[in-house]
């Protein structure tokens, strides 16, 4: 009841007294909380560096400007590079995202109770792990190089892409799909006749924006060797040329604002 | 032709949505099947092609007992009977065209049908169908541009491709306006008496189904609750079918005027 | 029989193609093969060491089997708690940050300049990657958590912002006129006609960002940003497959954990 007696007049509060005791003591926990991590994280930061920071800030800005203009003509393969494990790495996860979406769509899947797990398995434990971490663990097996890149940038886009399709396949419309059944279609003609073109827009819009996240991605896969501009990136900081470094930031940027543009074209081509 | 014995159909629910129903469809008769929604006219129609797997009980189609039928020897008979749908459950991001010849997917290959070579009889045979119902120049437009009656004649399309012996209808004319909903019934008609079909057509609109159909059967509870011809149905017959209501105004035979004018329309479109 | 049909009976059909004009067709088709051509010929791969590396890919495959949770279980627990803290509190200074950023990053309630001020930090918080932003924060603030902190804050508030601003912009404007209309101030403006409208969102939101913080820690390590990734670089450095697969089987219970959670708390306030 928001309507309580004091002093037998009636006063008007939001919330009652308990709804209110249990709003302070989750404020009152959460602060606590988040005052244990500031500590925690204090403790273990050297505040000297921290009060020294922002001449260094200013060293550095110094040393990076003007950028070195004329290494960009080194920068032509490594730019071509990411782009081909951007483009490549969505490829092949599509080929792999596409029969896992339908494994693991409620309303196509072979089997709901050993098939639908496992797909789901392989989705989220692709999705949860950054490329930057498939990249170094494909580094160790099959040595660095943009062919780690490309699987890494692949293996990450599995489950996101997956994820997105079977969530367009669990909402098509299934009368399309009765309809094509009803005239004595194969399970495979099903699919192809009533289930494709209904998902084929989302299919190219998660196709685009997974593109256009992965030239994210792949600009740094190079720091721990996978390839692409990343790797000069690594190499420059190794030997602390700021000009250098700065002009791939810029580079980096470019090419992110780029993407973004291009994929944003495409998905308004689309739909 | 189409002959169903003590077909039974129980939903997991618990539903009982038919009760033992015997029905014997003789060749080339168009019936049309009414009752309140939740009937069971939508589960018959679809238990007759497994769509909806029945619970018991036969069905027979001349001399084949479907229910018992393999996948693949069920596909060969679906191949038989023609469903139109209420809301025409187009492939709607596929053209016309695809739409027509999908109905002949049950006949060729999965890599035909996949690259889009379909027979060239099949080829021309869709086109005599368009063109039977006004649409041959929308051939190649896609099937969310047309309208409600325009969809519903490529839907009909779909299922006069497949040759079939029999259509099985459900709710044709219930998202179409009244006069579409007469030319599409017409239509159907027409065309079953053209090539000798029979059909089992489930509508709601008992006056409409008045005015084109030989037989009419009344599902009340998943059991068939009357059976005989149009003329047949009075208000008594309605009453126990849908429950109490005035029934004269339905009942009351509808002027078909436009008989003439409609025709028109339909070539016209 | 109408003439339309005469002309058609008897001719082959073919799918009208989805771009209609012949020579664009073309050209796309066959820059598109080009170009997948020379990027797969210009991939240098040392088949050699790609071959003497399948068994160790085989070996981390049947790592994840028998994972070594024990050997390194402290450096486990301190990397990952360090990752956990990092995380929150870099979402609450996040979150905290990005909802006057967001409210001043849509166009309906903010004036023009602050408008485009916020909308810059938005751009920018969003342009740069976390790794790289880590990277230059390690730089000037040294290794440690206090840097990863600052590259998750940063990375926060351009997603959260943007999201909330896009959102305030799209709400609906009549709840908001009628507050207005009953002489509130600005301040009380915001709290009745704005907040309850976005709210539901903002909480779904913030408890997303949550997650892809967290998932995000676990690589800040590798530029010395403090949290999981350092150990993980050393297991993988030692080849100690164990103990990796160890790590990778925590964070994804993790990141299960918290999709769980988020999916309950949004499907409560929503």
């Amino acid at each position: 009841m928001p309507v309580l007696e004091q002093n037998g007049t009636k006063v008007w509060h939001r919330r009652t007294r308990s709804e209110s005791l249990t709003r302070w003591a989750v404020w009152l926990t959460g602060t606590a909380i988040f005052v244990y991590c500031w500590q925690k994280i204090s403790e273990v930061t050297t505040w000297f560096f921290v009060w020294d920071a922002p001449r260094i800030a200013e060293d550095i800005w110094t040393r990076a400007t003007p950028p070195r203009w004329e290494y960009i003509t080194q920068l032509g393969r490594p730019i071509w590079d990411t782009l081909n494990i951007a483009t490549l790495g969505t490829l092949i996860a599509l080929c792999f995202a596409v029969p896992i979406a339908f494994m693991a769509a409620r309303n196509t899947t072979p089997s709901a109770t050993f098939v639908r797990p496992i797909a789901l398995l392989i989705i989220v434990s692709t999705r949860s792990i950054n490329s930057l971490i498939w990249a170094l663990l494909l580094i160790a097996v099959i040595g660095p190089g943009v062919l780690a890149g490309v699987v890494a940038i692949a293996i990450r886009s599995i489950g996101f892409c997956a994820k997105l399709v079977y969530e367009a396949i669990e909402e098509i419309d299934q009368t399309q799909v009765e309809a094509i059944t009803a005239t004595g279609a194969s399970r495979w003609q099903v699919m192809a006749y009533g289930i494709v073109p209904q998902i084929a827009p989302a299919f190219a819009g998660v196709a685009v924006f997974r593109w256009d996240i992965n030239i994210r991605e792949s600009t740094v896969l190079g720091l721990v060797g996978a390839g692409g501009i990343g790797l000069q990136l690594s190499s420059s900081l190794n030997v602390l040329a700021w000009p250098q470094v700065s002009l791939i930031l810029l580079v980096i940027l470019a090419a992110v604002v780029l993407s973004e543009w291009v994929s944003a074209k495409v998905r308004e081509a689309i739909i | 032709m189409l002959r169903l014995e003590k077909l039974v159909k129980t939903y997991k629910t618990g539903d009982q949505a038919l009760k033992a129903v015997d029905l014997t469809i003789p060749q080339g008769q168009v019936m049309a099947l009414i009752g309140p929604s939740g009937a069971g006219k939508s589960t018959m129609i679809r238990c007759i092609n497994r769509l909806v797997e029945p619970t018991s009980g036969q069905v027979w189609l001349e001399d084949t007992e479907l229910t018992g039928l393999s996948s693949g020897g069920l596909r060969r008979k679906r191949r038989e009977m023609g469903m139109i749908f209420q809301e025409y459950a187009l492939v709607e991001r596929l053209t016309v065209m695809e739409n027509v010849l999908s109905g002949r997917l049950g006949y060729v290959g999965f890599w035909r049908s996949f690259t889009r070579r379909y027979p060239q009889e099949s080829v021309d045979e869709a086109f005599r169908l368009l063109d039977r119902v006004g649409l041959l120049a929308m051939a190649d437009k896609r099937a969310d541009e047309l309208s409600g009656g325009q969809r519903q004649r490529v839907g009909i399309c779909r299922a006069l491709i497949q040759n079939p012996k029999l259509l099985l209808v459900d709710e044709p004319t219930a998202s179409l306006d009244p006069k579409t909903s007469r030319q599409i019934m017409r239509l159907i008609c027409e065309l079953c008496a053209e090539r000798g079909l029979a059909a089992i057509i489930n509508i709601h609109d008992v006056a409409l189904a008045k005015m084109f159909v030989q037989r009419v059967v009344g599902l009340r509870f998943g059991a068939i609750e009357f059976d005989g011809r149009p003329e047949e149905l009075t208000p008594d017959v309605l009453t126990t079918i849908y429950g109490e209501e005035d029934w004269e105004a339905t009942i009351e035979k509808v002027e078909d005027d436009d008989e003439k004018t409609a025709e028109a329309e339909v070539a016209a479109l | 029989m109408s003439n339309e049909l005469d002309a058609v009976l008897g001719h082959r059909w073919k799918k009208p193609p989805l771009i209609k004009r012949d020579w664009l067709r073309w050209t796309i088709g066959v820059g598109a093969v080009a170009y997948l051509i020379a990027a797969f010929l210009t991939i240098d791969v040392n088949w050699s060491r790609v071959y003497e590396g399948l068994d160790r890919g085989a070996a981390f495959i049947l790592a994840f089997t028998t994972p070594d949770f024990v050997s390194r279980a402290t450096d486990i627990r301190d990397g990952l708690l360090e990752s956990i803290i990092m995380t929150i509190a870099a979402s609450v200074v996040g979150i905290a940050i990005s909802i006057p950023i967001g409210l001043g990053a849509a166009r309906n309630i903010a004036p023009l300049p602050v408008y485009l001020v916020c909308r810059g930090i938005v751009a920018v918080s969003r342009a740069l990657q976390e790794i790289i932003v880590a990277i230059l924060l390690v730089a000037i603030f040294g290794f440690g958590p206090l840097a990863g902190f600052l590259t998750l804050s940063f990375a926060t508030i351009g997603f959260l912002s943007k999201l909330l601003a896009e959102d305030i912009e799209s709400m609906d404007k009549v709840q908001a006129e009628a507050i207005k209309a009953s002489g509130a101030r600005w301040l009380q403006w915001i709290n009745y006609g704005v907040q309850p409208q976005v709210m539901p969102r903002l909480v779904g939101l913030s408890i997303y960002r949550l997650d892809i913080n967290f998932r995000e820690s676990a690589i800040l390590g590798l530029v010395g940003a403090g949290g999981i990734g350092a150990t993980l670089n050393t297991a993988f450095d030692r080849y100690e497959y164990d103990t990796a697969a160890a790590i990778l089987i925590l964070i994804i219970l993790i990141v299960m954990a918290l999709e769980y959670l988020s999916g309950i708390i949004r499907a409560r306030v929503q």
